[in-house]
């Protein structure tokens, strides 16, 4: 998230790097007829993917010869990315692209043939950058075009800035119904850093609603992208999509990387698989590397024996060699994951080489607590646990625990939507049940005395948990996260939205209409007051066409408080929070609700309070119970009597006490739960 | 009436709070014989047929088309004789007829059912013969028979003298019934004639509620039973409240319905001698006692249930022991095996002990040293009860008294029983786990 920050949104960045623009007038002159042929490949059947225990990994290996990658000189080799906002079709795109090119069988079962998580199928988004090989035939030649696919949303820059790193190009996908939404805005900025060709391509010109016109106005005023540039497709239908390849080959720049050089490449994603160890993916900037090669991790500086290399289309396709400027998979026994550290760079033992810059670490901007449902299931969560950051290095986990829902963990996300997505990972493919906790961000403190300093090690100390929350005495002030939002919305909804932010202590910063009725609108959040259920009232008040993203803008002085739960007095530990003193009042008033709601009435009346400090700012209370139901023990039936007591009894056990009051687990996660 | 003498003063023991289970124990155990009273134990017969369904009632009970009194009859002495006999008991303490509706009964089938006792073990004259009445006017008509049969006591369901509130719970009586029935009732057995009276009903106020206990106070005897009225799943009524058709008082109104009718019922000189028991002139019942005594009882008929030790095939422990539940099924299987159990569960040291507990803590005078040492001679009350910290604070919350002569519940506590009751049986379980962990080292020391 932090490879694109604070510039100025609407600068003519032509006029920054005018190289864009000159590449792109040299390719267009180079069009002319293109053929393709179909290149068959059996695709696998069993569609499932490394996590699935029962992976027949070895199907294919046997089955297929090994590619001739000398075919592929670095002029004939295209990498590239679609990127695109949520649902404007990047996947089935993707699909169209396979099936073309022959990667893939046509048929129509072919949906989200790169979304192979369930979550990503579900949500229609893309978590998990894949990367498919394909073989296209243009003008009598065969070229190798990396498609690497990326994740569309912002909370998954990272693996974004990952897989373009390894990319010339992208294709640029906006609906033409919908136009340019938020995260196309983002993601049209990390490819524009990183300096890449940028194709815009307009999806969906089938729907009855489409008008690709306004959507390539608004490509232009906002993107600073001619017009006559945008290719018009279904990607539904397949319309024009072989123009789509023609372009990538055309406009985009093939890799700069010399296969004469010594080996030297960048592993940009690696899988985790029980039976081979790790599969690195990598990209080549220089080189070749052979089965057998004895290579060399830069980052760890140990040697491995390349046990099997070859292409992804998408599923593994072995060759004997791969060169410079080709993308592959490589395997060399590796055991961890943490070997095949992301950005590392790779060499041959004997030619050492200058590493790559590699990725800075991926900067978690939300956290939550995460317990089992029950204790008896911490260590198979720890263990999906495990395997699930294996594949997902961006998330980080600490061990946690919490008086009411026992050891768990406080994970860190890139946002809110990596969170859910990241949970719901954990239940569909381990089948874990776990209780989430409300999401925080990581608030800072600068210290007051050198002596704190000196203890602390540094003048600024991040918090994440609020029992680690210094007190005002010690602190010169206190920091929060901010986040730059970017809300585009049809203007009828402006007045609503600006009311919406404001309440959220947002900054406006600028306002821009993309065309003549929508309207992109900026505004600095501190990043606490849009974690939780922001996106879900700005969406339900403009009836889902307001989309938006955020990015990182730094942190910013906050008044910020420590507030406590007390239960008859006795602080609850795991309710304590740090709030905006603007906003104490209404959050205390919430939770001593919630937590009204779910504690159930006692023998002895309980006191709900939120404190700051010794300061009470809101009460709620929990009558006395006076009396049970006085049933009938009709007959002698003592028997269903002993169950229900019994059965109760046992519920006791599992209640935490405050004080002499029972609190169940619910009240807990009721209170802390996401809702 | 010798017989009403010995009650009298037996049962002013009782209100006082005293130790009487130990002062009329019959059979005290010692470390290894009989659990206590394992001589003796009460009867309840059930009578499963019910004339109409009540819209609030999900108890077992059958609405026949024809009904085979002889039938019925022959199986419930068949029942009886072989239950008695594999318990051995010599005495039977009382007898309670339950249902269902027991006043639909013919009066020779309690009257056969009371031979048969006779004849295999001791019953008194004294002993307490209760019979369930439906007041309808049948009902009423039958009940002379019934004393000629040997029913000495009744427990009369008038349940409201409300008659907009008896429609609503779909009895097949009015008040004006109600009031003719315990009359009569009470000129036949006088001074022991109970009645049964519900609360919390649909659309009930606290004042609608004091004003119906003012109305009962001066027809009723001796004995009042009071019940919540509780909505079981299935029932018409709580459809009818799940619905929103009906509703009920909320808690806290409930909370003042007890209290108040127990202060006006105390007021009136009845005491409350268990958490929905009421008796003036101590005319409490001698077979409900015997439950919260945890007492043996036998239970014959479909769906009944029994707490007894099978002597006659050398039993030691107490058996827990439930009849078929439907009466042609029952009926087969007593005609072909003479009973007709369909569950029997062992009850250990623990598994009695806490029904002791529960049972015992319903009570007024709670659970005395004494009554506890004849189930627990090795563990009394204080080393059980005496360090737990929660029974502390039901102590010091005004609820628990544990001293030197018991553990019993306050005023305040027994309306809060069934919430003191889990973390009490939670305790009583602790306290087992931790001397079985000290036996185990005790054990590992030895060696």
């Amino acid at each position: 998230m932090s490879l694109f920050r604070s510039h100025g949104l609407f600068l003519p960045f032509i006029k920054r790097f005018p190289d864009i623009k000159i590449c792109r007038v040299k390719r267009r002159s180079q069009g002319c007829m293109t053929t393709y042929t179909v290149i068959r490949h059996r695709w696998m059947k069993n569609s499932c993917w490394s996590i699935s225990p029962v992976r027949e990994f070895s199907s294919n290996v046997s089955e297929k010869e090994s590619l001739d990658m000398s075919k592929f000189p670095v002029e004939r080799i295209r990498n590239f990315s679609i990127i695109a906002h949520i649902d404007h079709g990047k996947s089935t795109l993707a699909d169209r692209l396979l099936e073309i090119t022959g990667a893939i069988a046509k048929t129509a079962s072919n949906k989200q043939v790169l979304d192979k998580l369930q979550v990503e199928r579900e949500r229609g988004i893309t978590v998990k950058a894949q990367t498919a090989s394909l073989f296209y035939q243009h003008e009598g030649q065969t070229y190798l075009l990396n498609l690497i696919d990326t994740p569309g949303h912002v909370d998954f820059s990272y693996e974004v800035s990952r897989s373009i790193s390894a990319c010339q190009g992208v294709l640029l996908i906006v609906d033409a119904n919908q136009g340019i939404q938020a995260q196309t805005v983002a993601n049209f900025y990390l490819a524009f850093e990183a300096q890449l060709t940028i194709i815009p391509v307009i999806n969906k010109i089938d729907l009855k609603n489409a008008d690709p016109e306004r959507v390539e106005k608004q490509i232009e005023k906002v993107f600073d992208i001619p017009k006559e540039e945008c290719i018009r497709i279904s990607a539904k239908l397949g319309t024009n999509v072989d123009q789509v390849l023609q372009e990538v080959v055309r406009r985009i720049p093939p890799p700069t990387a010399k296969v004469e050089g010594p080996f030297k490449a960048l592993v940009f994603d690696s899988n985790f698989d029980h039976y081979r160890g790790v599969v690195a993916n990598i990209a080549l900037f220089g080189g070749r590397v052979s089965r057998g090669d004895k290579i060399v991790s830069a980052h760890l500086g140990k040697s491995y024996e390349v046990n099997e290399l070859g292409l992804l289309r998408p599923d593994e396709h072995p060759a004997e060699t791969l060169y410079a400027g080709q993308v592959g998979y490589v395997i060399a026994g590796m055991k961890e994951v943490k070997e095949a550290q992301i950005g590392d760079t790779l060499y041959l033992q004997k030619q050492p080489v200058e590493p790559l810059p590699g990725f800075k670490p991926a900067k978690a901007m939300v956290f939550a607590g995460m317990y089992p449902m029950d204790q008896s299931e911490y260590t198979a969560l720890r263990s999906a646990v495990e395997k699930l950051t294996l594949n997902d290095s961006s998330v980080t986990v600490q061990r946690d625990s919490s008086l009411a829902l026992g050891a768990g963990w406080r994970l860190g996300f890139l946002g809110l939507l990596h969170m859910e997505v990241f949970n719901q990972r954990l239940e569909q493919e381990y089948n874990a049940s776990v209780i989430v906790t409300a999401p925080t961000v990581p608030y800072k403190a600068v210290l007051a005395s050198a002596k704190l300093i000196k203890e602390h090690g540094e003048e600024v100390i991040t918090i994440i948990n609020p029992a680690q929350f210094p007190d005002k005495s010690q602190v010169v002030e206190y920091l929060e996260p901010m986040v730059m939002g970017t809300i585009i919305a049809p203007d009828d909804f402006t007045g609503k939205i600006m009311t919406l932010c404001q309440s959220r202590r947002a900054v406006h910063k600028n306002m821009f209409y993309i065309d003549d009725h929508r309207v992109m609108i900026k505004y600095i959040f501190p990043l606490n007051e849009i974690v939780v259920d922001f996106y879900d009232q700005l969406k339900s008040m403009s009836s889902g066409y307001a989309s938006f993203d955020y990015e990182d803008a730094g942190y910013e002085a906050a008044d910020l408080i420590k507030m406590d739960f007390l239960l008859n007095g006795r602080p609850v530990e795991e309710l304590a929070t740090i709030v905006h003193k603007d906003k104490a009042y209404s959050a205390g008033k919430a939770i001593c609700e919630r937590l009204k709601e779910s504690i159930p009435r006692q023998m002895f009346e309980i006191a709900v309070q939120a404190a700051i400090g010794s300061k009470i700012i809101a009460r709620e209370t929990i009558k006395a119970y006076r009396k049970n139901v006085l049933a009938k023990c009709y007959g002698g039936d003592i028997t269903r009597k002993m169950k229900l007591l019994k059965k109760q009894a046992e519920g006791k056990k599992k209640l935490r006490r405050i004080g002499n009051i029972d609190v169940p687990k619910d009240a807990f996660i009721n209170v802390l739960k996401r809702k | 009436m010798p017989r009403r003498t010995l009650l009298t003063q037996q049962h002013a023991l009782q209100c006082l709070g005293t130790a009487l289970g130990s002062v009329l124990s019959r059979s005290v155990a010692t470390k290894h014989s009989w659990p206590p009273h394992a001589d003796e134990a009460s009867l309840y017969i059930h009578w499963p047929y019910c004339l109409k369904r009540c819209s609030y009632c999900n108890f077992n009970k059958y609405i026949p088309r024809n009904q085979n009194h002889a039938v019925m009859t022959e199986c419930l002495q068949k029942e009886t004789q072989t239950l008695l006999q594999l318990s051995q008991v010599s005495r039977i303490s009382s007898v309670f007829f339950g249902g269902g509706t027991p006043s639909l009964a013919q009066p020779s089938t309690i009257a056969a059912v009371l031979e048969t006792v006779s004849k295999h073990a001791h019953l008194s004259d004294e002993a307490e013969v209760t019979l369930e009445v439906n007041p309808t006017p049948a009902g009423k008509a039958s009940l002379k028979d019934f004393t000629l049969a040997g029913v000495n006591r009744f427990s009369v369901g008038i349940q409201s003298l409300n008659d907009d509130h008896l429609r609503v719970l779909g009895r097949d009586h009015d008040s004006q019934h109600a009031l003719w029935t315990v009359s009569e009732a009470r000129t036949l057995c006088p001074g022991r004639v109970s009645v049964d009276v519900m609360f919390a009903l649909p659309g009930q106020s606290v004042k609608a509620w004091e004003s119906e206990l003012d109305k009962l106070l001066p027809v009723c005897d001796d004995h009042v039973s009071l019940y919540q009225l509780t909505l079981e799943r299935g029932t018409q009524l709580f459809k009818q409240v799940d619905s929103g058709e009906l509703s009920v008082p909320g808690e806290d109104v409930t909370a003042v319905m007890y209290n108040s009718a127990r202060g006006v019922l105390e007021k009136a000189g009845f005491c409350q001698y268990e958490v929905s028991n009421f008796a003036k002139n101590n005319a409490v019942s001698e077979h409900n006692i015997g439950y919260w005594k945890g007492r043996q009882y036998i239970g014959v008929g479909p769906g009944a249930h029994g707490r007894f030790v099978l002597r006659a095939v050398g039993g030691v422990q107490r058996e827990a022991r439930t009849q078929t539940l439907e009466p042609d099924v029952w009926i087969r299987e007593v005609q072909r095996h003479g009973h007709g159990t369909r569950r029997r569960i062992q009850l250990d040291h623990r598994g009695l002990l806490e029904e002791v507990l529960v049972m015992g803590l319903r009570m007024n005078e709670g659970i005395a040293q004494q009554h506890w040492e004849l189930f627990s001679p090795e563990d009394d009350l204080q080393q059980i009860f005496g360090m737990s910290e929660k029974v502390q604070e039901f102590q010091a919350g005004g609820l628990l008294i544990l001293n030197d002569r018991g553990l019993r519940c306050s005023w305040e506590g027994l309306a809060l029983l069934d919430s003191i009751l889990p973390t009490m049986l939670l305790e009583l379980e602790m306290f087992f786990k931790k001397q079985y962990t000290s036996r185990k080292t005790d054990i590992q020391r030895d060696r």
